[in-house]
């Protein structure tokens, strides 16, 4: 008994885990207390991405409802809150239906599939100051690598429902993801390059200025890519209402259906998080030693709230043209930023591999003007390429009595 | 792949079945499947009197239930060869021009829900789109079966409060339309999903028979407000948009230029509308045309031509009561604007259109 956390475990930089690891330690053997302190951050991580959904729903519910000049919900609860509860009481007593000819046992297992990589992606993301589950040394390329695997979960529910809008929404979904997957990774390559490290805890201390500014084309790259892996418009055309109903969930009701929507939210929330820990500084601020939360939920809350704003915002794009966008725009300008990045490192760093401040700011004042650049000029030669007719300019009118001349 | 789009479906616009069959997303083959919604208004027409015929017209098109009104009654006087009073005459056009705006606002708004914005765009023109039916609530109580026109005029006069909620109205209406046009116009994604998409050329519009806005814009001057001016249209000053490519961005600005004429149309009839009466006064409560006289009675309805022919009788009722529905014959141009085009565009080509299913099957 008494045990304490040996200073080189790759749960050492926990300050949560060390405390919970370290109490328990004086009660029980120091096996049972890596099983204690790991399951209740589990549950506390399982429990946060379940709830955070819940109210995520209700604040793009109710966002939605004010950009849409509604009231929104607003029954039950104060401001509705618990609004989310009620969906899921309903979604509970509702019939859980399988579709004939479905494959009854892929279908079932969709929203597991679909909602462990979502939990597994919390596991590296730093709530606070040195606060997660695990600091894992390639902490970016492990969220890069679970966040793809929904796609796994999003084409068996497409191929087992037996619907063919479901099947449409797969295919899709599918093709959009796996051309997305490469302009996010090599925009992070950026981020890396300047942090020296792949661990996300290790990030948010680099970032002495947020990346925003130090990345700012990586920024938009992720973002945009982010919001067509996670179906959020203008990209959602894995589940496009107005065309293929639902997409791939369109047969799933009841609790599965609550499963998939909650992991559809719960995938915004943690998207948003890793933005802001990858760009925004993550729980750095003042105070950060006991506000470090605070301040990772406000810039989360933020980025949740553009996601919001863009989708109460934007028409829809067509499939060709989301692909064109991701291999004709996103990765060129990733790429550039990367060579960028790269120079820049390399001129810039010190004999230890290591850049200052002064070197973050010289790197700022050169990206931000170049993404501008970049981003205008690039973006007028893809908009030429897919908007090759003439804008209207005059606006022909036919006054007084017409003439018609019938062929 | 054969896939049934609708009866139920979120945008074909009602009970609207496609059988489609796709390679790929591109689709191959179209069948359009009616009749889901068919009530039988035609023969329903024949087993009432010619006043109780006007509240199955509501029934129709009832996104446009004045233009109904208003073709119908135009068919039952020259059935019986009697014009409305002058002051009638201008409150229908009035009506008529309102509900075209509140027609094309809801088209508009579904036409960019179907490119994918999430609600935004139809909340605001259906913000509009409510000020205009409660127009309509003042003048007679309902909001969209409105049955407000009878034959020879229509049935009550104005309210006091109705001209200053309607100057009230044209004014907000004003801002919110400018303000819907400049963030519509040139939106880089509506333009990149419609233009060029689903044009239909001059010849195939007149060779198919569809009109209004859809084969405006395909370039075709053809407009009856201008070519046989009804009711009031002869003494108002309006213009009328051409498209010229006939996709589908001609046909949603060709829509959104008509809103602003319409709201021009609206001010006119408000400065010349004198004090009168609104119905001709001896018409007797059972309308009886004499044997054997046809009429058709033809409006610019906000989705075509819309036309009633009507044949009597002597009777109380109809003895034959045709509709020229333009929402069915606009229709016939499915497959030319769909096939080779992808499922995203179909919905929207679809949009673009305007169909409206209770019109179709009537």
């Amino acid at each position: 008994m008494n045990c304490q956390l040996a200073s080189d475990s790759i749960f050492y930089q926990n300050a949560l885990y060390r405390f919970i690891y370290d109490t328990a330690g004086t009660l029980v053997p120091c096996s049972f207390s890596h099983v204690i302190a790991g399951l209740t951050i589990m549950l506390m991580l399982v429990n946060s991405v379940l709830l955070g959904a819940a109210l995520v729903t209700w604040l793009e519910r109710r966002l939605l409802g004010r950009l849409h000049n509604r009231i929104g919900p607003n029954r039950w609860g104060p401001f509705g809150l618990l609004q989310p509860i009620a969906d899921l009481v309903k979604l509970i007593t509702k019939e859980d239906l399988v579709p004939s000819g479905a494959d009854r046992i892929i279908f079932t297992a969709v929203p597991l599939v679909m909602m462990v990589p979502l939990v597994l992606m919390t596991a590296v993301i730093p709530f606070a100051q040195d606060t997660m589950l695990a600091d894992l040394n390639i902490g970016v390329l492990f969220i890069l690598a679970v966040s793809s695997a929904t796609t796994i979960g999003i084409f068996m529910a497409g191929w087992s429902s037996n619907n063919r809008y479901a099947l449409f929404g797969a295919a899709r979904s599918v093709a959009v993801l796996i051309s997305y997957e490469v302009p996010v990774v090599i925009s992070l390559l950026g981020v890396v390059m300047i942090s020296g490290s792949m661990s996300l805890n290790d990030i948010v201390h680099a970032q002495s200025i947020p990346f925003l500014l130090v990345q700012p084309i990586a920024l938009f790259v992720f973002v945009t890519g982010m919001s067509a892996e996670l179906n959020r418009t203008p990209f959602d055309i894995a589940e496009a209402e107005s065309e293929i109903i639902a997409g791939y969930h369109t047969e799933y009701s009841g609790i599965k259906f609550a499963l998939i929507f909650a992991t559809e939210t719960g995938a915004m929330l943690v998207v948003s998080a890793v933005i802001a820990t990858l760009f925004l500084g993550g729980w750095n601020g003042p105070l950060e030693d006991f506000l470090g939360w605070f301040w990772f939920l406000l810039k989360t809350l933020a980025i949740i709230f553009v996601f919001i704003w863009v989708r109460a915002t934007y028409p829809r794009l067509r499939l060709d043209q989301i692909m064109a966008l991701s291999w004709k725009f996103l990765l060129p300008l990733s790429l550039i930023n990367l060579a960028i990045t790269a120079v820049e490192v390399f001129l810039l760093r010190d004999a230890s591999g290591h850049l200052s401040l002064a070197d973050l700011w010289i790197m700022a004042a050169i990206n931000i003007p170049m993404a501008i650049l970049l981003i205008l000029l690039m973006g007028g030669l893809f908009q030429k390429k897919i908007n090759s007719l003439p804008v209207r300019t005059e606006t022909p009118m036919v006054p007084g009595v017409p003439t018609i001349e019938v062929k | 792949m054969t896939v049934n789009v609708g009866p139920q479906h979120p945008s074909t616009h009602g009970v609207f079945r496609l059988r489609i069959t796709f390679d790929g997303e591109e689709i191959v083959e179209v069948e359009p499947i009616l009749g889901y919604l068919h009530r039988g208004s035609e023969k329903l027409a024949e087993e009432r009197n010619y006043v109780q015929v006007v509240t199955l017209t509501d029934r129709m098109d009832y996104t446009s239930s004045m233009i109904n009104n208003q073709a119908y009654c135009l068919a039952v006087e020259q059935l019986l060869g009697i014009t409305p009073p002058k002051r009638g005459k201008y409150l229908r056009t009035l009506v008529a021009e309102l509900q075209r705006i509140a027609s094309h606002l809801i088209a508009v708004g579904f036409f960019i829900q179907e490119l994918g914005a999430f609600g935004t765009p139809l909340m605001y023109s259906f913000r509009s789109r409510e000020r205009i039916l409660d127009l309509f609530e003042m003048l007679c109580g309902a909001r969209v079966t409105v049955s407000y026109m009878r034959p020879g005029g229509v049935f009550a006069d104005t309210p006091n409060d109705f001209w200053p909620a309607l100057e009230a109205f044209l004014d907000d209406f004003a801002v919110e339309f400018e303000e819907m046009e400049h963030l519509l116009m040139e939106n880089e994604i509506l333009t990149a999903r419609t233009r060029g998409v689903s044009p239909i050329s001059p010849d195939l519009a007149i060779n198919c028979s569809v009109s209004g806005p859809v084969l405006r814009a395909s370039g075709v001057n053809w407009d009856w407000r201008k070519m046989s001016p009804y009711d009031a249209y002869d003494e108002m000053e309006f213009d009328i948009p051409i498209g010229r490519n006939g996709d589908n961005y001609d046909r949603f600005w060709v829509r959104m230029q008509e809103i602003k004429q319409s709201m021009r149309i609206v001010r006119q009839c408000i400065d010349i509308i004198e004090p009168g009466p609104v119905r001709i006064a001896d018409l007797p409560l059972v309308l009886r045309p004499e044997v054997g006289v046809e009429a058709y009675g033809r409006v610019e309805a906000s989705k075509g031509e819309l036309a009633f022919y009507l044949v009597s009788d002597g009777g109380v009722a109809p003895y034959r009561c045709k509709v020229r529905a333009p929402s069915l014959i606009n229709l016939t141009i499915t497959e030319h604007l769909l096939v080779g085009w992808t499922l995203p565009d179909m919905i929207v080509s679809l949009g673009s259109v305007d169909i409206n299913m209770g019109e179709v099957d009537r």
